[in-house]
């Protein structure tokens, strides 16, 4: 089963923490692949908050025609960061021409248009360049948001890691996601890998979505163009979100509410009962059926872990004041956030979502049965 | 013939019971000629007599031909005498007899393997996750028979950190349901003792079991005093063409102690499209004329369309209207159609209703009291791959969830009832009904796809399921039926949990979940759009 292991910092650190930590988890993946992604950055990034950055992978001819494709858009390059590539021998990884990781100015006409207005552009870029470079594999574009970088690449974290040269020269980041893939019953495809972005929000997963047929079909016919793509059957879970958060509008809460609803005579110990019955009847066909532990991240910056029943072995939330973890296992909890007061970790169980706001203060915990929210004060 | 009745002379000693009980009279004492050896004297002296024995015959005139029933074999003490199919009969060359085209009740005599029945549950969770355990884990076996709003209608607003209400008074009304309904059976077609056996098997798993089963009436009304019980809640009032029954109902809707589960309005009917209800005079005794508000002993024949609507638009939504206004849009209204090429038609007119809480679609397989052989045997298109072209065609207009679809026909055909409805279920139905699945397990109907039996509109059914004599209905213990009906329904739950568990699915119904299904037929496997696994 993938390895997931989100951290959350009030400083910034290198994204080569969540690596270590997953090598500690090594026994669950088979190293067929390593995902990140870093949000709130800093270093070189730190001054260019406000640019979108576009994170892809791609050929030699890929990179031209992206950058092409870039300037006739009216994309103007702000900044590039490039991986030190350090491909030792022995390394199992295969190596692309070009890994690009680049800030960009808007065009002029969106420029002054409010920030509506350039996540739809943003989101159709992201979109046009995948569509792009998927017929002959020379595009992979993954995220195209301020703020955020994604890497992905497939073989052993560690090696991937190293192979970025993250251990020498990271992109500082104060929210980093990680997922060490445990390849099962799709195909290893660049696409498939965990986590997956959408508009602001991504999510990662670990378990196999049961249900992922009818969830992907509803979510293709919202009418939102992002939605398609499900190289994973995880990746409904980052799409879910976004329809909860950006089209309903819904508090975040009601995630857990959507993909894990109560059973209706639980719901009656809940204030809003009647707006949960029929939440969980419009919304059936994005019902979970696990068993699933999903990470996911709001806009916001907001940190989560939620889980169904049937997760028989839950993730862990815990840490210091100014550094949580959420991981699937403990050890690589552990691992990342020595010293920390093992009494605080929190193991959410079926009804809880466990919350973690930007500066990792304290750990949220929402109830589910009966809507409470107790507070973990870290020391 | 199509059965040929053997009649063991040595072992029968003419009590007659089996020509006293014999349905369609195709036996008859008789006499015959035997030639016989006999030896009387003191010492052995044989010699061979002619004599004239009485004995049991079978009836050669067409009309009066052995149906299989075995009834007969069922009476006789001595096992004297029993039916054998007659694969090499010409019967269907002869059945128009007087010119008047072959009518019966029962089912398209297709013994074949149905589609349903070649479908396989290929996706169980293994290794990267472990199976559910059918008996130990918590399982949610339900479905929504109803419209549900897309979120964005949700009559929801933010306050503070919460959802609430807004305040919108109209919400659609949905039913919580078990997946596989009793499709309508009218009092009328169906005898007292069997109408009282389902009615009761349903009021039991609804009260004591917890199991929210509802079942349709079909045409035909329901008796005044059950239409006033508490128990109406779990029927599904049908109305249909020939509006029998609708004048005792209208009359009792202000005395109702609560609504019933659903109006189902019937368009079409998959064993007999294009046909509208039929009651046969000898069935329309006293208690069944005042319950449809009709004279006794004529036959009851319902136009094949609604005669008071004339265009799509008019069929469906001004019915689907009305019949929700008398309820004061508490009730879901729904319209059931057969199997048809046009469903997609019906289906995309509904789609935009929002008063339109779901659609029936009822294949060629589905069963009938009465209608013409033809009908029965060549109209009608399959259940399977009519559902799944509507359910792909919902989730192409993204309502996949607001549109519930139920299927019917030919579900349980070869037995199979649980397997057959979760099949139809993860190719997209929200449920699926029950008909004469029911009628073989509660009540011992002996008809089958070879025409065994199928005299359902005589009146003369030899179990007493499908008769208003009493004489014929005696032979049917309400309580068995209904212990039969807890049953079949207890047992299919389990069954589908025991279906759904391996697939890892538990906290919703696997809807559409199409990739759980496999089947050996390439055709079949392109046009459903299912993988192909042999
Ligand atoms: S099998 Fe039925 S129809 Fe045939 S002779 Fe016996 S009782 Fe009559
Ligand atoms: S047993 Fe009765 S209901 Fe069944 S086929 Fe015969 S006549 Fe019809």
């Amino acid at each position: 089963m993938c390895r997931l292991c989100a951290l959350v910092s009030a400083d910034y650190f290198s994204p080569m923490e969540n690596i270590l930590a997953l090598e500690t988890m090594k026994e669950g993946h088979d190293g067929s692949g390593l995902g990140l992604i870093l949000r709130d950055l800093g270093g070189e990034f730190e001054d260019l908050k406000d640019f979108p950055i576009l994170s892809a992978i791609a050929t030699d001819k890929g990179f031209y025609d992206l950058d092409e494709f870039m300037v006739s858009k009216g994309f103007r390059t702000k900044h590039m960061w490039e991986p030190q590539i350090n491909l030792r021998p022995g390394m199992s990884i295969q190596r692309r021409d070009r890994y690009i990781v680049k800030a960009f100015e808007y065009p002029d006409a969106v420029k002054d248009q409010p920030w509506e207005v350039k996540a739809r552009l943003l989101t159709d870029t992201r979109l046009e360049i995948r569509r792009m470079g998927e017929p002959d594999g020379s595009v992979f574009a993954f995220s195209f948001w301020p703020d955020v970088v994604t890497l992905k690449e497939v073989g052993d974290p560690l090696e991937v890691g190293e192979f970025f040269g993250l251990d020498t020269k990271p992109i500082p980041a104060r929210i980093v996601f990680a997922q060490g893939r445990q390849n099962t019953n799709y195909a290893i495809n660049l696409y498939a890998c965990h986590p997956f972005f959408i508009q602001g929000q991504c999510t990662m997963t670990n378990g196999e979505n049961t249900a992922f047929v009818p969830i992907k079909e509803y979510l293709s016919g919202r009418g939102e163009p992002a939605y398609m793509g499900y190289n994973s059957d995880s990746e409904v879970f980052a799409h879910i979100l976004h329809f909860v958060r950006a089209r309903l509008g819904y508090p975040l809460k009601y995630y857990k509410d959507v993909i894990t609803p109560l059973a209706d005579p639980e719901m009656e110990r809940r204030a809003e009962a009647g707006a949960l019955r029929l939440l969980k009847r419009s919304l059936r066909m994005l019902t979970i059926d696990g068993p699933n532990c999903v990470i996911g991240c709001d806009q916001d910056g907001t940190v989560f872990m939620v889980q169904d029943a049937k997760k028989l072995r839950p993730g862990v939330v815990g840490g210091v004041r100014g550094k949580v973890g959420l991981m699937s296992e403990v050890c690589g909890l552990t691992a990342a956030v020595p010293g920390r007061n093992t009494d605080h970790d929190v193991f959410p169980m079926k009804y809880d979502m466990a919350m973690v706001r930007p500066g990792a203060k304290e750990i949220e915990v929402c109830n589910q049965l009966d809507g409470s929210t107790t507070t973990i004060n870290l020391a | 013939m199509p059965y040929v009745v053997r009649w063991d002379d040595d072992r029968c000693t003419r009590c007659g019971r089996c020509t006293s009980v014999c349905p369609v009279g195709a036996i008859e004492p008789g006499v015959f000629e035997k030639r016989l050896v006999e030896s009387t004297g003191p010492v052995p002296m044989p010699t061979t007599v002619r004599r004239v024995v009485a004995g049991v015959k079978q009836v050669t005139d067409i009309r009066h031909r052995c149906v299989g029933c075995a009834t007969c074999r069922l009476v006789c003490p001595n096992d004297a005498i029993r039916p054998e199919y007659n694969p090499h009969n010409k019967f269907r060359w002869h059945a128009n007899q007087g010119g008047d085209p072959y009518k019966r009740g029962g089912r398209r005599n297709d013994p074949g393997v149905s589609t349903l029945d070649l479908l396989k549950f290929t996706r169980i969770s293994m290794l990267t996750d472990p199976a559910l355990d059918a008996g130990r884990h918590e399982f949610r076996v339900r479905t929504y028979l109803g419209r549900n709003l897309p979120p964005e209608e949700l009559p929801l607003k933010i306050e503070g950190d919460s959802l609430v209400a807004d305040g919108t008074p109209f919400i659609p009304p949905v039913r919580e349901i078990f997946p596989i309904r009793i499709g309508g059976m009218s009092v009328g077609a169906l005898s007292p003792h069997m109408w009282e056996g389902l009615c009761m098997g349903v009021a039991y798993l609804n009260e004591v079991e917890k199991l929210p089963v509802v079942m349709c009436t079909g045409e035909g009304g329901m008796p005044p005093r059950l239409l006033k019980s508490p128990f109406l809640k779990y029927f599904i009032l049908q109305i249909a063409s020939g509006y029998f029954g609708w004048d005792e109902i209208i009359h009792a809707v202000p005395e109702m102690q609560c609504d019933p589960a659903a109006i189902e309005i019937k368009y079409g009917q998959g064993a007999k499209p294009g046909d509208g209800g039929l009651l046969m005079a000898a069935k329309v005794l006293k208690h069944i004329a005042r319950i449809r508000g009709v004279p006794e002993y004529v036959d009851l024949a319902s136009p094949p369309t609604h005669q008071t609507k004339y265009s799509i638009e008019e069929a469906v939504a001004k019915m689907i209207t009305s019949m929700s206004m008398l309820f004061d849009f508490r009730v879901p209204v729904y319209p059931k159609i057969s199997g048809t090429k046009t469903a997609l038609a019906v289906l995309n007119n509904l789609a935009r209703n929002p008063f339109a809480a779901a659609l029936t679609i009822d294949g060629e397989d589905g069963g009938t009291g009465a209608a013409y052989n033809v009908s029965l045997d060549k109209m009608g298109h399959p259940i399977a791959s009519n559902l799944r072209e509507c359910y792909l065609n919902l989730v192409k207009i993204g309502k996949q969830n607001e549109l519930p679809l139920f299927a019917a026909g030919g579900v349980g055909k070869s037995g199979n009832l649980a397997a057959n409805a979760a099949a139809l279920i993860m190719l997209g139905a929200s449920g699926a009904d029950c008909g004469k699945y029911i009628m073989q397990a509660a009540a011992g109907c002996l008809g089958d796809e070879n025409n065994r039996c199928n005299i359902c509109n005589t009146g003369k059914c030899p179990r007493g399921i499908t008769t208003q004599d009493p004489k014929l209905y005696r032979r049917l213990d309400p309580d068995k039926v209904a212990e039969r009906v807890v049953d079949v329904f207890l047992a299919a739950d389990k069954e589908l949990k025991k279906l759904f568990a391996p697939m890892g699915r538990s906290t919703e119904l696997p809807i559409g979940m199409s990739d759980g299904l496999s089947v050996s037929d390439r055709a079949v496997a392109d046009r459903l759009q299912i993988s192909y696994a042999c």
